[in-house]
This record gives structure tokens, C-alpha cells and sequence, in this order.
């Protein structure tokens, strides 16, 4: 196959000195320089540095932002005791806020917000969109490059200074922003800590960052496609890609409108989100007043639930190159995948306010809002039926990625059935703001998008280094989080319906008069002790990302070593050199059919890449057989 | 390696890179304006009866502006229709036009800005209101020792509602004059700059951030113009395109203004 590929002409000839110098090391192949390290892995404009940059930032960050959890948790359980092994550390680094090694209600509000704050925008979306994007996007569509190179650097290095400005909030005097991941106002302008600002100019930039890439990304997909990669041959991992895009290009200009708003209100001392009369503490307010919280709630959840799709679609695109590869046959319902795609993208930005029923917005608002929200469940439930019916009379080929994968579905089909109660504003009024709320979000996230970023991981993983993964301690790394992910997340659910509420810094005791036997609404006993429960299986999910943090570093040097192509897959990805150069073709790809073409008849392999000529394929063209 | 359809466009698209790249930032740019006009009719909407401002804001000024920024998108347009007829000398006279107009722009905008900064409402202890444009303060002035005298040129009103429709007959035919007021007599004092109320908030927000966007823009012409024009001599097509895409992104930040003049000035 690799000889006929060698028939094209080739696709840009070195030239020794150009006008365009967006490369500063795309010399002719005479005279190689070297690149420093500077150059090679920090201020690089190359696609594939960039998206290890981002890849390897957003898993640390995701570990941080773990961390943070396992504190809270503990604190939950047991409300007050200090943290063993890491007390001291923690009183030591943040001073009064963490003082003899417990969590203050203060602190845990600080690690509530930045957990959420982390997770979200510096781990799984920088992760999901932005290293994945980067790596795979210009490979799948045969392009040399993103459109914008050193646009794309920049895009990094904003998310990196958001990133740092996020961290030193949590040691300036007052801490971190406390007032949640959503940062409603009033709370957030009248909590005293300059954190909230941290987080508001950190948010300023990450939205930056996020806004250059999806320019990037669409400019991208719109103009470098190969020749005959028609869009409907793109593989649907760009189709999700190229959606998430267009969200994050049109749903979080409104939130950084928000965040300027708030950042005056904070530091200006103006009124957009204070009402009149606004008292704290007892004491009346020296604002003007006249403004509107529910005007954030708004602005902030027309960014906020688009955002739902931004973590859940190159997710999804990642779970469908899986799926396609190892059962070894065409994906099913391609078209179906592509206009779902684009609907749910529609269709997101008209959804936001179900996540306000509470707030009085009125309920003919909130009417209109929950027959869109049942309508967003249609296109999904579709995406997930083509997953589903793929599997269908596969021969399945089973291997760390196809079983993240497959793990995907079930975790994902729990986090989106458990979302329509919540979608519906009677059942919503009960369970809203209560536990059961973040066992659904996070069985999307967490066994939800983040197995298909780790099945990702593991599966582009020998495009990236040559070497796959340890199969064994992968399988591990599967079977372990798959199980503590479910302890952990699981009865949440019971704890939400029985009524226990999410942001209490106590884990609900002064709350819920356990201490008071036969209290009007008091938690169950047996609800409380879930706390201990759920605390000892989030160490032990900890414990279980050890192997995957072992094999991640042990395979780069040690692990197998593979060809170009090692899960026999079609995409264009899979037909450039391991790992690919600056460049990433040898020659330009010539698109001549769709993305799935597996186990197609006449065929030698049970591949047939999407570049590879009609002619050597079959002695006639195979699909006249159909 | 180099990236394909830098200069040249796309056949199937008709674009070339850098022209799909400048209209989508513009579609974020309309979601970012059109989160801060929502967030404006909001706080509009909900103004309690009588306290939302009318012709608090200059409209001559205002109309001035309205007219720089046309004649601006005018001499932006010229500028490139003169790169692509290859005439270089017009390119720098329409471009040197565009950049003093945009500079006058910012002068008078900040002029604007200083005139709500000096302007004064002060709440006085009998209940009324002290309100106009500072003329001095004694040397010993300190509220909060309750020492000194402030002198506003303005009036004195006993409903804060007198001041908020300017455009009434009233409040036109009010007389304005030197008003001295000793510290002792006033409860609390603040000028017209963004916590003074919903509107003067919403207004330096939008207006700040459009000013942001013209100094940005500004910016980047002068580069075009000044250092940045060697490229003409090596690339002229990749130096005009860069001229055309600069001007997308002025011709939306005056077409921004021309939502916001009547929005804040005429309504």
C-alpha cells in the first residue's frame, strides 16, 4: 500500500527562502537546524507539539483538580478532623484558611469553586478539544498544518497564563474564589477575596485561549481539507470537532461579556448584578444597586450549557473512531451522526435557562425551556443508538481504547437518563442543588467524557511515540476506575433523592439533625455513613490512575514498538509517518472515499484507507458489488 | 512546509485563510456586544419607574463621532481599493486619514469621560441634592473630617428624579449657577463616573470596550501603515489582503458604534 502512495507527485516542494515565514525552522531539507528546546516544545507553531502541550497541561491539571476533591471529600466525611498525611503540608502552604491541617468552610468553598473551575475549562475542554483537536485534526483531513500556526501557539500560551493566574489565587490574602464554579452574583462581588478577580481574569483568558482555537479549528477544517475530502468523508471525530467549535466561538463571548461585567462590579464598584437594597452581614451596601442577578445567570448559562456539549462532543467523535476501528466494520448511520451533530450544537444554545427554574424566572419561560431540553435529548440519544448499533454483529476486537469505549456507553447512558428529571421543572424543583445533581453531571464528565479522552489517550498514544501502551496495566487502569468511579458516583444519587444538598462544607451534619433522632427531615443515618463510603472510593480511583501515570511515562521509552498503522485503521491519520513531521505528509493525500471503509469485499485487508487508489483496491471498484 | 491558501483563495471556499479567520472572530465579537446590549435592555427593562437617565450624554459630541467613524470606514475602504489598483501613495494618504480620525475619535471620547468624571451629585443632609460639574474644592476640603466647602456649577433639587430626564422642559430650563456647599452639610458625594448608577455602569463598560476596540484597531493600521508596509515591496497580494482583513474588523468596530450612539446618546 505504502508503494502505491508514492505514485502522487510531491505535495510542496522545499523551498530554501520564502515570504511567508510562519515557521521559523521550515527550511529546505539541505540545511536542517536544530531547533532548541525553546523552539522544539515551548514557543512551537507545529499542530502535534501543541496538542501534547495542551494534553500534558490538562492531565496535570485534572490530577490538581482531583486532588482538591479528595480534601473536600474528606472533609465531608469526616467535618472538622484534619486531613491526614497531607494536614500539615496544607496549613504550612495556605496559612490561616487550612489552620492545624482541617478544612475551613472557607477553604472548602475555594476548593469547591476551583475543582469545577479546573476541571472544566483547564482540564477536560483543553484536553478534549484543544490536544486532541490539535494532534488528530490536521492529521484526519490531510492538512500540513492549522491554518494559523503561531495563532494556535498563542491560543497555549493564553490557556497557560490562565492556568497560572488561576493557581496563585489560592495564595493571595482571602483565597481562592469561593462562590462556586458558576460564580453567581451577588455572592461572588460581596465574599471578601480579591479571588474572585483571580478568577474573572483568568476566565478572561482561558476564553481568549479557547476563542483562537476555534477560529483555528473551523478556519482548519473549512480550508485545508485534501483534495476529494469531501465533508461527507470526513471521519466524525472532525464533524464533532468542527460543532464544538462553532459552540465555543459563539457561547463564550457572552460569558466573557459576563466576566467583564463582574470583574467592574468588582473592582469598579458598579451594580450589574446588585439589587437595590443589597445588605451583607446587616449592613446596607454602598452600591448603587439597580442591577440584575438573575442577568449573570443568564449569561452565564448561555455559555454554561453549550459548554455541556463542548465536553461531551469530541468525546463522542473520539468513542466513534474507536468503535469503527475495533469492530472492524463502517460505522453505523454516519449521516445520522453528522446532522445530530450539527442539531445538538443548534440546539444547545436554546437550552440554558433549565438550569435556573429555581431562580422565579417566571414558567412560561420555563416551559419553553423544558420542551427544548427534551427535544436536545433526541439528537443525543441518536448519536448513542449509532454507537450502540455499530456494535451490532461485530466481530469485536477488545484492547484498552475499545474498552474505554465501550465503558463510555453505559456511563454515559446513566449520566444522560438521570438528566431528564432535571429537565422536567417539576421534578427539578425538588432535586435541584442537591447530590443528586452532581452524580448525573459528573457520570457525563467522569466515567462519561473523561474514559473517552482516556481511551484516546491509549489510543493515539503510538501515533504520538511509535510505542503503544502496556496492555496489562491498561486493562488494570480500566477495570479499577470503571468499578471506583461507580462506588463513588453512585450514591450520590441516593444521597441527592433523600435531599442532601451539595455545597455544604460539612457534609450535611448541622444540616440534616442527624444528630437528632426522628427530626422532621433529618438524613438517614444510613445516607450520612455514604460519606465514608464514597470518601474511600475516591482514594482508591486515586490510587488507580497510578498505573495509567506509570505507563504513560514507562511506554514513551519502553513501550511496544508499532508501525504506522498498528490498529489497522483507515483514516489519514493512520497514513502518515510515526510520529509525523513537521509537515505531517510525505505526500499530499488524495482522498478517494469514505472514513470507514473496513472489511470491505474484494479487499485484500480488512482496511481500505481513505487514500488509497480505486485501482489497487480491487480488480474493479467494490462497491458495484452492493 | 508551508500552509496552503495564505494568499491565493481557496477554490471551492472562494476565501483565503486570514478572510474566513477575521469573519468568525467578527461572529464572536457580535456574541460578545450582544451579550453587553442584552445585559443593557436588562437593566433598562428593569429600572424602577423614573430612574433610567434620558440625554445625560452629549449628542453633539456623540454625532461627531458618529461622523469620524463613518468618514473613517470611508478613507478604510479607499486604502484598500488603492492597494489593489497598485497605488501605494494613496494607500498611505487614506491610511493617515483613517488613523487621525480614529485618534480625534479617542481624543473626544476622553474628553466625554472627563466631563461625567468632574460632574458631581452630592446628597445633602436636608434631603436635597447638590448636582454639577466641580469648579474647585477648598484646600482644607475633607468629608470625611467634615472640614471645607466644595463649589459645583449646577443646581440644588429636592427629588433625585429631577435629575434624571434632562431632556424635559424643566430640567432645560433649570437654572445653572456656582453652588457652594460646606462639608458639615453633606451626607455623601460621588461623581458620574461607573458606580454611580446602572446607566453611567453600562455605558463606560460599552463604550470603554468599544474605545478598547478602536485603540486595538488603531494600532494595527499604524503597523500596516508604518513598519509594516515593507511587505508591499516583497508580497503586494498578501500585503493587500492584510489590508482588507484589518479592514473587516474596523469597519465592525464602527458599525458597534453605530448601535451604541443612539442606544446611550439618543434614547
Amino acid at each position: 500500500m505504502s508503494s502505491t502512495v508514492q505514485q502522487f507527485p510531491p505535495f510542496r516542494e522545499p523551498k530554501s527562502d520564502h515570504a511567508h515565514d510562519d515557521h521559523d525552522h521550515d527550511h529546505g531539507q539541505g540545511e536542517h537546524h536544530e531547533p532548541n528546546f525553546w523552539q522544539k516544545y515551548i514557543f512551537s507553531t507545529d499542530h502535534k507539539v501543541i496538542g501534547i502541550q495542551y494534553g500534558f497541561m490538562a492531565l496535570c491539571f485534572m490530577l490538581f483538580g482531583f486532588g482538591l476533591m479528595l480534601f473536600m471529600r474528606w472533609q465531608i466525611a469526616h467535618p472538622g478532623v484534619p486531613v491526614p498525611l497531607f494536614g500539615p503540608l496544607l496549613a504550612k502552604v495556605l496559612g490561616q484558611p487550612a489552620a492545624g491541617g482541617a478544612i475551613s468552610p472557607e477553604l472548602y468553598n475555594s476548593f469547591g469553586a476551583m475543582h469545577g473551575t479546573i476541571m472544566v475549562f483547564l482540564g477536560v475542554v483543553p484536553l478534549a478539544f484543544a490536544a486532541f483537536g490539535n494532534y488528530v485534526v490536521p492529521l484526519m483531513i490531510g492538512a500540513p498544518d492549522m491554518t494559523f500556526p503561531r495563532i494556535n501557539m498563542a491560543s497555549f500560551h493564553a490557556f497557560f497564563l490562565g492556568g497560572v493566574v488561576m493557581l496563585v489565587s489560592f495564595f493571595i490574602p482571602g483565597g481562592a474564589a469561593q462562590a462556586g464554579w458558576t460564580s453567581y452574583s451577588p455572592l461572588a462581588t460581596t465574599i471578601p477575596t480579591n479571588g474572585q478577580a483571580f478568577w474573572l481574569v483568568g476566565m478572561v483568558l482561558l476564553i481568549t485561549s479557547s476563542l483562537l482555537g476555534a477560529v483555528n479549528f473551523i478556519a482548519t477544517i473549512i480550508q485545508l481539507r485534501a483534495p476529494g475530502m469531501t465533508w461527507m468523508r470526513l471521519p466524525w471525530f472532525v464533524w464533532a470537532q468542527f460543532v464544538t467549535a462553532f459552540i465555543l466561538l459563539l457561547a463564550f463571548p457572552p460569558l466573557e461579556a459576563a466576566g467583564v461585567l463582574q470583574l467592574m462590579d468588582n473592582v469598579a464598584g458598579t451594580s450589574f448584578f446588585l439589587p437595590t437594597g443589597l445588605a451583607v452581614g446587616g449592613q446596607l451596601v454602598d452600591r448603587s444597586g439597580g442591577g440584575s442577578p438573575l442577568l449573570w445567570q443568564h449569561l452565564f448559562w448561555f455559555l454554561g450549557h453549550p459548554e455541556v456539549y463542548v465536553l461531551i462532543l469530541p468525546a463522542m467523535g473520539i468513542v466513534i473512531e474507536i468503535i469503527a476501528n475495533n469492530t472492524r466494520k463502517p460505522i453505523w448511520g454516519y449521516k445520522s451522526l453528522v446532522y445530530s451533530s450539527l442539531f445538538v450544537g443548534f440546539l444547545s444554545f436554546i437550552v440554558w435557562a433549565h438550569h435556573m427554574y429555581l431562580t422565579g424566572m417566571g414558567q412560561k419561560i420555563a416551559t419553553f425551556f423544558q420542551a427544548t431540553t427534551m427535544i436536545i435529548s433526541i439528537p443525543s440519544v441518536i448519536i448513542l443508538t449509532c454507537m450502540f448499533l455499530s456494535l451490532w454483529g461485530g466481530s469485536i476486537r477488545i484492547n484498552t481504547p475499545m474498552l474505554f469505549a465501550l465503558g463510555f456507553l453505559p456511563m454515559f447512558g446513566i449520566g444522560g437518563l438521570t438528566g431528564l428529571p432535571l429537565g422536567l421543572a417539576a421534578a427539578d424543583l425538588y432535586l435541584h442543588d442537591t447530590y443528586y445533581i452532581i452524580a448525573h453531571f459528573h457520570y457525563v464528565v467522569a466515567p462519561g467524557t473523561i474514559f473517552a479522552l482516556f481511551a484516546g489517550v491509549y489510543f493515539w498514544f503510538p501515533k504520538m511515540t511509535g510505542r503503544k501502551m502496556n496492555e496489562f496495566w491498561g486493562r488494570v487502569h480500566f477495570w479499577c476506575s470503571l468499578a471506583f468511579m461507580n462506588i463513588v458516583f453512585m450514591p450520590m444519587f441516593a444521597q441527592g433523592i433523600k435531599g442532601m444538598l451539595r455545597r455544604m462544607s460539612d457534609g450535611a451534619v448541622n444540616y440534616s439533625a442527624a444528630r437528632v433522632p426522628n427530626a422532621i427531615d433529618a438524613l438517614p443515618g444510613s445516607v450520612m455513613q455514604l460519606n465514608g463510603v464514597i470518601l474511600w472510593a475516591a482514594i482508591c480511583l486515586g490510587i488507580a490512575q497510578i498505573p495509567f501515570i506509570i505507563n504513560l511515562f514507562w511506554s514513551i521509552k519502553h513501550g511496544e514498538k508499532v508501525g504506522t498503522n498498528p490498529w489497522g485503521a483507515t483514516t489519514l491519520d493512520w497514513q502518515t509517518p510515526t510520529p509525523p513531521p513537521h509537515g505531517n505528509f510525505a505526500h499530499e493525500p488524495h482522498v478517494v472515499r469514505g472514513p470507514y471503509e473496513y472489511s470491505a469485499p474484494n479487499h485484500a485487508t480488512d482496511f481500505t484507507p481513505q487514500d488509497e487508489p480505486e485501482s489497487s483496491s480491487a480488480p474493479l471498484n467494490p462497491n458495484a458489488h452492493h | 512546509m508551508e500552509i496552503p491558501y495564505t494568499v491565493q483563495a481557496r477554490p471551492d471556499t472562494g476565501l483565503y485563510n486570514a478572510k474566513l479567520g477575521i469573519w468568525l472572530f467578527l461572529a464572536s465579537e457580535v456574541m460578545l456586544f450582544g451579550g453587553l446590549f442584552s445585559a443593557y435592555v436588562l437593566l433598562r427593562v428593569g429600572a424602577e419607574p423614573g430612574m433610567w437617565p434620558h440625554g445625560w450624554l452629549n449628542v453633539t459630541l456623540g454625532t461627531i463621532n458618529t461622523l469620524l467613524l463613518a468618514l473613517s470606514a470611508i478613507t478604510t475602504l479607499l486604502a484598500w481599493a488603492a492597494c489593489k489598483v497598485r497605488d501605494f501613495t494613496k494607500f498611505k494618504i487614506f491610511h493617515a486619514c483613517t488613523i487621525l480620525l480614529a485618534l480625534t475619535f479617542l481624543g473626544i471620547k476622553s474628553y466625554e469621560y472627563h466631563d461625567k468624571l468632574i460632574h458631581y451629585e452630592i446628597k445633602l443632609n436636608n434631603g436635597t441634592f447638590a448636582d454639577g460639574h466641580l469648579v474647585e474644592k477648598s484646600a482644607d476640603f475633607d468629608l470625611a473630617k467634615k472640614t471645607g466647602t466644595v463649589t459645583l456649577h449646577g443646581h440644588i433639587v429636592t427629588d433625585e428624579k429631577e435629575l434624571m430626564d434632562l431632556r424635559s422642559p424643566e430640567a432645560k430650563s433649570a437654572k445653572h449657577e456656582e453652588v457652594t456647599v460646606a462639608a458639615t452639610d453633606i451626607k455623601s458625594m460621588g461623581n458620574y463616573g461607573p458606580r454611580h448608577n446602572t446607566f453611567t455602569a453600562i455605558y463606560f463598560t460599552l463604550t470603554g470596550l468599544h474605545a478598547l476596540h478602536i485603540f486595538g484597531g488603531t494600532v494595527v493600521i499604524f503597523y500596516f501603515w508604518g513598519p509594516g508596509s515593507r511587505m508591499w515591496k516583497t508580497d503586494p497580494e498578501r500585503f493587500t489582503n492584510r489590508i482588507e482583513v484589518s479592514g473587516l474588523f474596523w469597519h465592525f468596530v464602527d458599525l458597534v458604534w453605530i448601535f451604541l450612539f443612539p442606544v446611550l446618546y439618543l434614547t
